[in-house]
């Protein structure tokens, strides 16, 4: 693994059959919290996307998967670890050659009334990030726009107005052409659903995907379902506890806290739920500025031996299960 | 047969604005037996909640029943005068809502709030009403009641603030419980949790449960019948298991087809359902649905289809039914969007933005 060596330049070596455009190397990130404590918002990760692939992050609000997006952005410094893209550490980007990056790498956010300026036109919104990068002026600037809104199915005609004039769906498409604006070839999808009715969640799936296939695009796909991505990485209070593929992870899940969270989720199919009694976990997610000592799960886990190896020994991520399949758990596959 | 404990006949409730009447609810009939769990779905905007409110005689200005019949146990609620519908609420009816923040006094204490719950209905003397709050709160699995009772509702998890208000609504032992979205703003193991605890107490309780969502998954995974409404109309109707299986309303169908499974390998693309719902104040000509349904013929476009017996026990208020499409004008629906000839000019532009 060329993540142990250590590389003095920016540029990192890289195998020739890696594929992945983003690399991160056990990250962690602390947030300072009132009377001196520390939040772990995220606690040593470590995850690989390849090229042209979605990875789903997945997990219940706070488990750091937000935070985790925002290191590998370069939107916040990490306390330690790294992330490289393509081939460069972020950390040691400055300047010019950080500026590129930051081009390269787009986020499509939750909500799409939060994330829109009310007074600024569509247009305007559409080419911020084009003159932000200095791509383009007058004519072509106004084609660029026009033919990005046409791309996302919107009117090219529309750039003279203003967010409020659109509806939630539509004003996650302008987010879109934005993103898409500056050419990024790696899109991070922070829930960019979840705000949205249910009829239009599918317009908005359907164009990420025919998106990603016309442009070859990388996503990290952010949610707290995780019926709209085939990788996934499942997250919990700051740390990683399964990756698989959502076939695998949906029917041999190694990790107990996979296995219940995807219980979890109802499927749209009464004949299936008819027959299923959900494996509740007990609770809810303990806090982040004081995680549970060895597993962070054993407080809610229905198979912890505790007091003994799952509350003293922190699990690491190994191989379990099928292939590229990876849990961090002491009783893995014991559910 | 027994006799249902609600009916809802030819609801009109509207609202009156400066751009004109809004046809929330629009003759909308149905109907709920003792102990059945109901969903009623639809996209927001479509009356499902209007429609809640007016069972509960909550209708917020400027909007007003306009006509029709709620009868619950066979008296009708649009006749009732204050006290009467104060009565029925308390002691009949509960309902619970999206965001149990909002619906919860923040300066009360949550023990004394379930409390007055009961006391405001002059069920129970407020010495019984005391001593129920504990066992109500350990019955929807609060841990520690007696600790948790003094305090605040900030100090409760939004999983525990549903159970709260779920508790509160139990409170008078309600013969039907209407929960508006009871989910939507919890995380999926803490759904996970509250919607076993309905359907437990649907059990233990016989209390009847309207469950309004827009989430079919929680409808297959807690009710007995479904009520599709689209634009403030009952537009398809049947047993859950009949409806999922064979859809005949395009509405319908296309609602079930437009949510990603966990439980399967995608194949296909997901049906997405074109435009926005109508505005109220104008609604279209002919079937409601016309401007966003895929397989519309003439007739949709003029006339409006009544609500009709497709099944047994199914209705659907459509002049195509789905059953009558092929599977290749289904398919031909889920077509791409992207605009392929201006694709491949951002392609050109990509390749030259990498390079700067």
């Amino acid at each position: 693994m060329a993540g142990g060596q250590a590389a003095a330049a920016t540029q990192v070596a890289q195998a020739p059959a890696d594929r992945s455009i983003v690399r991160v190397e056990n990250v962690v990130k602390h947030y300072p919290a009132a009377g001196g404590a520390v939040v772990q918002a995220v606690a040593g990760v470590s995850l690989d996307i390849r090229r042209g692939e979605t990875l789903g992050l997945v997990g219940e609000s706070g488990c750091g998967k937000s935070t985790l997006a925002r290191l590998i952005t370069a939107l916040q410094p990490v306390t330690s670890g790294r992330v490289i893209f393509k081939g460069q550490d972020l950390s040691r980007l400055r300047g010019r050659r950080l500026r590129r990056v930051r081009r390269e790498m787009q986020i499509i956010f939750q909500d799409p009334f939060a994330s829109l300026d009310p007074r600024m036109t569509v247009g305007d919104i559409i080419a911020e990030p084009l003159d932000n990068f200095g791509l383009a002026r007058g004519k072509e600037r106004r084609t660029r726009v026009q033919e990005l809104l046409r791309l996302v199915g919107l009117n090219p005609n529309f750039t003279n107005r203003y967010p409020h004039e659109f509806s939630g769906g539509q004003r996650q498409r302008i987010g879109i052409a934005r993103a898409l604006s500056v050419s990024p070839s790696f899109i991070v999808c922070d829930e960019p659903v979840s705000a949205l009715d249910v009829s239009i969640q599918a317009q908005i799936i359907n164009l990420l995907q025919d998106l990603q296939k016309e442009f070859q695009l990388t996503y990290l796909f952010i949610a707290h379902d995780l019926a709209v991505v085939r990788h996934l990485s499942v997250m919990y209070l700051g740390k990683v506890v399964e990756i698989a593929d959502r076939v695998d992870i949906y029917e041999h899940s190694q990790h107990p806290y996979t296995k219940a969270l995807l219980s979890s989720i109802p499927v749209p199919d009464p004949l299936i739920e008819r027959g299923r009694e959900p494996m509740l976990i007990k609770g809810e997610i303990p806090s982040p500025v004081n995680p549970p000592s060895g597993c962070r799960f054993h407080t809610r886990c229905p198979i912890a031996r505790v007091p003994g190896v799952c509350s003293e020994v922190e699990p690491e991520l190994e191989p379990h299960g099928h292939r590229d399949q990876e849990a961090a758990c002491h009783f893995a596959g014991e559910v | 047969m027994t006799e249902p404990i609600l009916r809802v006949q030819d609801l009109r409730t509207q609202f009156f604005t400066s751009r004109g009447v809004v046809h929330a609810v629009d003759g909308v009939s149905f109907h709920v037996d003792p102990g059945e769990t109901v969903a009623v779905v639809g996209e927001s905007g479509c009356g499902k909640t209007i429609t809640a409110l007016s069972i509960l005689r909550l209708v917020p200005e400027p909007g007003r029943i306009v006509s029709g019949k709620i009868l619950f146990k066979n008296r009708d609620i649009v006749e009732m005068d204050g006290d009467e519908v104060r009565n029925y609420r308390g002691n009949d009816v509960a309902m619970i809502f999206q965001d149990p923040m909002t619906s919860l006094n923040p300066v009360t204490k949550v023990g004394a709030q379930i409390k007055e719950a009961m006391t405001a209905h002059d069920r129970f003397t407020p010495v019984e009403a005391a001593q129920r709050v504990v066992p109500l709160l350990k019955r929807v699995r609060v841990p520690a009641a007696e600790r948790r009772i003094s305090d605040y509702p900030h100090q409760f998890s939004g999983g525990m603030r549903q159970r709260a208000m779920i508790a509160m609504g139990l409170a008078n032992e309600p013969s039907l419980l209407i929960a508006d979205e009871p989910t939507t703003a919890l995380d999926v193991t803490v759904q996970a949790q509250v919607i076993q605890l309905l359907k437990q107490l649907n059990r233990e309780l016989g209390t009847a449960i309207i469950l309004i969502t827009h989430n079919t998954a929680l409808v297959a995974s807690m009710c007995e019948r479904v009520i599709v409404m689209y634009a403030g109309r009952v537009v398809e109707e049947g047993p859950v298991e009949r409806i999922f299986a064979r859809p005949e309303h395009p509405y319908t169908w296309s609602l079930l087809r437009s949510v990603p499974r966990v439980d399967e390998a995608r194949k296909g693309r997901l049906v997405s359902i074109r435009g926005l719902p109508p505005d109220l104040v104008r609604l279209p000509p002919g079937c409601k649905f016309h401007p966003r349904c895929l397989f519309k013929v003439d007739r949709c476009l003029k006339e409006e289809p009544e609500l009709e017996e497709v099944a047994p026990d199914q209705q659907a208020r459509c002049w195509v039914k789905m059953s009558t499409v092929s599977e290749e004008t289904r398919t031909a629906a889920q077509a791409s969007e992207v605009a392929f000839d201006v694709a491949a000019e951002i392609k050109k532009r990509m390749r030259s933005d990498a390079k700067i």
